[in-house]
């Protein structure tokens, strides 16, 4: 691309942002710069809290409420931005600079239509009228594969799925033809067969209007499609900075190659499950909220020490079918067995014992902890609970717990929930369901609010947890890269069906059921060409498929 | 929903009907030695005590007490033997309409107060509000109303000290006679209507679709007129719905200093007299406008529920 010639849309020169916390200022962004030109795509990636969505923000003149701008400016279009007026600002936003959100479901406001929504951006900013707005939101829900363009923008949030509203916020962001889009991890809360679809519709927005677009994510392989150059950040700097390709085939900075080198982790092969009882046998299970049947006729089996990844997309059944086993949902047909011993269905109906076997882990341990509680009171309770623990008994026994899973007792074990970072927060239910001393474990999406480094080292000790104490795990994901990682046999859920399972080996290896073999395409790879070769391996797969017709 | 919220209320009202009776029954004395007097020989007591029925078992006096209130017969006045649901009847009429002039004038200025408030949150205007509507709130209601009677009565001689209407009082005579108590309970609810409004709209501000109002462009007032309200109606309707039924059961003491001629009053007038029969019947009245009331919010929060009025 010829940039030699052309002035930046965007160019931001030592950016300090800081954000108010804990009675001062804290400096969250320091000395960033970018430069971007029209038609290119920049991508920000970093962990969380390296200030990537407040530079993304920050494009658009916009500090969120305890941040402020403290240095640096953001000329946008010959406008310095940090100097502007706030009516100089608000003119620009919606307009020419244009903000697609991480979670649409909570960005649109439900209390209004989507197309409602849209008009009001074009209205706002006189580029037209409502009934101009009303008919080019139907034309661009057409353009970006909407299913019927021409009704869906008159309902409301949510009666439309989580991959629709993030499309539709694409096409609210496009209502006034912005030079500059905002994407802030628009694809985080998308299942994978999902993802690839909108992914597809922003890089062809972008293309078809000549736009430039900052792309804020964590995942490499999203952004690895989506942008031509990276920008690497780490606590609120810049790491490194190259294009696309370079930065994936030789990054030079430590951090880089250590974000890179990630997805290494492997658990190692362990023997096929021996034909013995199984730990735990779901039998025919068919289960329902209410009057509408989540699980069709479920059956599988967990076997001592093996791990069972059960993958899907959001809807699927997975939880539910944590929740048949646990008790917490009684099935309306089938039954659980553990250990040959059918369990009652409903857990009030379970003894103590059968409660303690089978101990659960969450995706969010912000919500799953009491954050009046201190660790010791978090971690104590199921030792008094389950086992009865009191006194110097119980104070050994959580010393075990921390040094099981590499926390030091001394430090934390009188600290809040509050004062931990994520995933030593994750580390501490852990500990929790360990406490009880389970067979079997349940980890529903464990890792999936992670960051990558992060979620590694969660993926290791459970790794090792299992291989000291002998669990079983069943472990509920819809990210791939972990089911490889960890998982010794697969099942693969659609619709609340099963509609494969067996060992991992023979999953991911063709032939696949063909809901597999869409699962495991439409996982992004950090190879850049990655989705233009599923693109056309899936058209040309449509084209033999019609003349085979 | 409907129909379970509806029964829920009813089953409520009968629950109240009962305590109202128990309360009322328990009562030291008895309201044929009350209406008698103290010089009245013991015969002269026990034929009235039969005639007025008090020698029959309590449950039996309850079930025709409340089987005449469903057919819209209260019963007999004590003190003046008069019928209550005619005694009843105009003094309910002027309660609500007192009510009903406070409310036109409390809502809109607590809701436009509440949403100026929370626009300009933090500012020398919000603070102002907050002090002025609290100070009126923490003010007793008898102490508001004498102030206002020395101030525009006495004083500046403006409008009359006594509300005093009679039923063919003309319409806006009636008006001019209620301002100050109109204005005396104006001032007393408008503090809690207008704080919830202010939170409630706060508590918004820090959504996701707040902030991509914002970065859309949206001018501020705009966010809050038209993507936090409407979204913070549930809580609003409630306390709204409170202050009324607190304008129709709460205003004895505004209506016993005005002398203006409502429920309040004549509930207070029938205790000192022990007129039983008319405390249970505004007792009723008073439970079922609570009931009544709450229900109308609930159906409302629902209606303003888009989760709600448009199932998937």
């Amino acid at each position: 691309m010829s940039t030699v010639d052309k002035k930046p849309l965007l160019e931001m020169r030592g950016l300090r942002i800081e954000g108010f916390s804990d009675e001062k200022w804290h400096q969250i962004v320091k000395d960033v710069d970018i430069t971007l030109y029209r038609g290119e795509v920049l991508g920000l990636i970093g962990e969380s809290g390296a200030g990537k969505s407040t530079i993304g923000i920050a494009a658009m003149g916009y500090a969120k409420p305890g941040c402020r701008i403290n240095g640096g400016s953001i000329m946008f279009d010959g406008l310095d931005l940090v100097k502007a007026s706030e009516e100089e600002k608000r003119k620009l936003r919606g307009s020419r600079i244009a903000y697609v959100a991480q979670s649409a479901a909570a960005s649109f406001n439900p209390a209004h239509k989507l197309i409602d929504q849209f008009a009001e951006t074009v209205i706002e900013h006189k580029v037209g009228t409502k009934e101009e707005a009303y008919a080019d939101a139907k034309e661009l829900y057409a353009k970006i594969r909407m299913p019927n363009p021409n009704q869906i923008g008159f309902r409301y949030p949510h009666q439309v799925s989580g991959g629709q509203l993030q499309r539709a916020m694409t096409a609210m962001a496009l209502s006034c033809r912005p030079d500059l889009l905002i994407f802030d991890e628009p694809t985080t809360a998308l299942d994978v067969t999902t993802q690839i679809e909108v992914l597809v519709t922003m890089r062809d927005i972008v293309e078809q209007y000549n736009c430039a677009a900052i792309y804020i994510t964590h995942d490499l392989a999203v952004v690895a499609q989506m942008a031509d150059k990276i920008k690497v950040l780490r606590y609120g700097e810049t790491v490194e900075d190259a294009d696309t390709r370079t930065m994936l085939s030789s990054p030079t900075q430590e951090y880089t190659k250590s974000l890179w080198a990630v997805r290494s982790f492997k658990k190692q092969e362990v023997a096929p499950p021996p034909e013995d009882v199984p730990l735990i046998k779901v039998e025919n299970v068919t289960a329902a909220y209410g009057t509408m049947t989540v699980l069709y006729d479920i059956d599988f089996e967990i076997h001592r020490g093996h791990t069972v990844a059960v993958v899907g997309e959001s809807g699927s059944g997975k939880s539910t079918a944590a929740r048949v086993i646990t008790g917490l949902l009684p099935p309306k047909q089938g039954d659980v067995y553990y250990d040959g011993v059918k369990y009652p269905r409903d857990y009030r109906k379970r003894n103590k014992e059968q409660l303690r076997q089978a101990q659960m882990i969450y995706q969010m341990a912000d919500t799953a902890v009491n954050p009046r509680q201190k660790i010791r009171d978090i971690v104590g309770r199921p030792l008094t609970f389950y086992l009865g623990l009191q006194g110097a008994e119980k104070e050994q026994r959580l010393h075990e717990l921390m040094d099981m899973i590499e926390m030091d007792p001394n430090v934390f074990l009188d600290r809040l929930p509050g004062e931990l970072s994520g995933g030593q927060k994750q580390r501490i239910c852990i500990a929790r369901a360990l406490a009880a001393n389970p067979t079997f474990i349940i980890c529903d999406e464990v890792t999936s609010a992670l960051d990558q480094l992060v979620a590694e080292g969660i993926l290791k000790l459970l790794d090792r947890l299992q291989q000291e104490l002998n669990l079983a795990y069943m472990f509920i994901t819809h990210d791939l890269a972990t089911v490889s990682a960890i998982a010794d046999e697969v099942i693969v859920m659609l619709k609340g069906r099963i509609v494969e399972q067996g060992p991992k080996d023979d999953i991911f290896s063709p032939p696949h059921h063909e809901y597999t073999d869409l699962l495991l395409s439409s996982v992004p790879e950090m190879d850049p060409d990655w989705m233009d070769n599923v693109l056309a391996e899936r058209k040309t797969k449509e084209g033999v498929e019609a003349a085979g017709n | 929903m409907l129909a379970q919220r509806l029964s829920l209320g009813l089953v409520t009202l009968f629950v109240i009907s009962l305590i109202i009776f128990l309360g009322v029954s328990l009562l030291p004395g008895d309201a044929a030695q009350a209406m008698l007097g103290q010089s009245a020989t013991p015969e002269t007591v026990a034929a009235l005590r039969l005639q007025m029925g008090l020698d029959q078992p309590g449950y039996l006096r309850y079930f025709s007490w409340l089987g005449g209130i469903l057919q819209g017969d209260f019963g007999i006045s004590i003190s003046n033997q008069r019928q209550i649901g005619e005694l009843l009847g105009g003094r309910f009429a002027n309660t609500l309409f007192l009510a009903v002039m406070a409310a036109i004038i409390s809502v809109p200025i607590a809701l436009t107060l509440g949403i100026l408030a929370a626009l300009y949150r933090n500012s020398v205007y919000d603070r102002l509000v907050n002090v002025i509507t609290l100070s009126s709130i923490s003010t007793p209601e008898f102490f508001v109303a004498y102030i206002l009677i020395l101030v525009f009565a006495v004083n500046l001689g403006w409008f009359p000290s006594l509300a005093n209407v009679s039923p063919d009082t003309p319409f806006f005579a009636r008006i001019y006679a209620c301002i100050l108590p109109a204005t005396t309970l104006t001032l007393v609810v408008v503090a809690h209507m207008m704080r919830m409004t202010r939170a409630a709209i706060i508590s918004l501000l820090a959504s996701p679709y707040i902030e991509m109002a914002a970065l859309k462009g949206i001018p501020k007032w705009q966010i809050i007129v038209r993507h936090a309200l409407p979204n913070a109606w549930a809580p609003i309707i409630n306390v709204i719905v409170i202050n009324l039924a607190y304008l129709i059961v709460g205003v004895v003491i505004v209506e016993v200093v005005f002398v203006y001629p409502g429920l309040g009053q004549l509930l207070v007038d029938s205790v000192q007299r022990r007129d039983l029969p008319v405390v249970q019947a505004c007792s009723l009245i008073f439970a079922a406008t609570y009931v009544l009331l709450n229900l109308i919010a609930d159906i409302l929060s629902i209606l303003t529920n888009p989760r709600l009025l448009h199932p998937k």
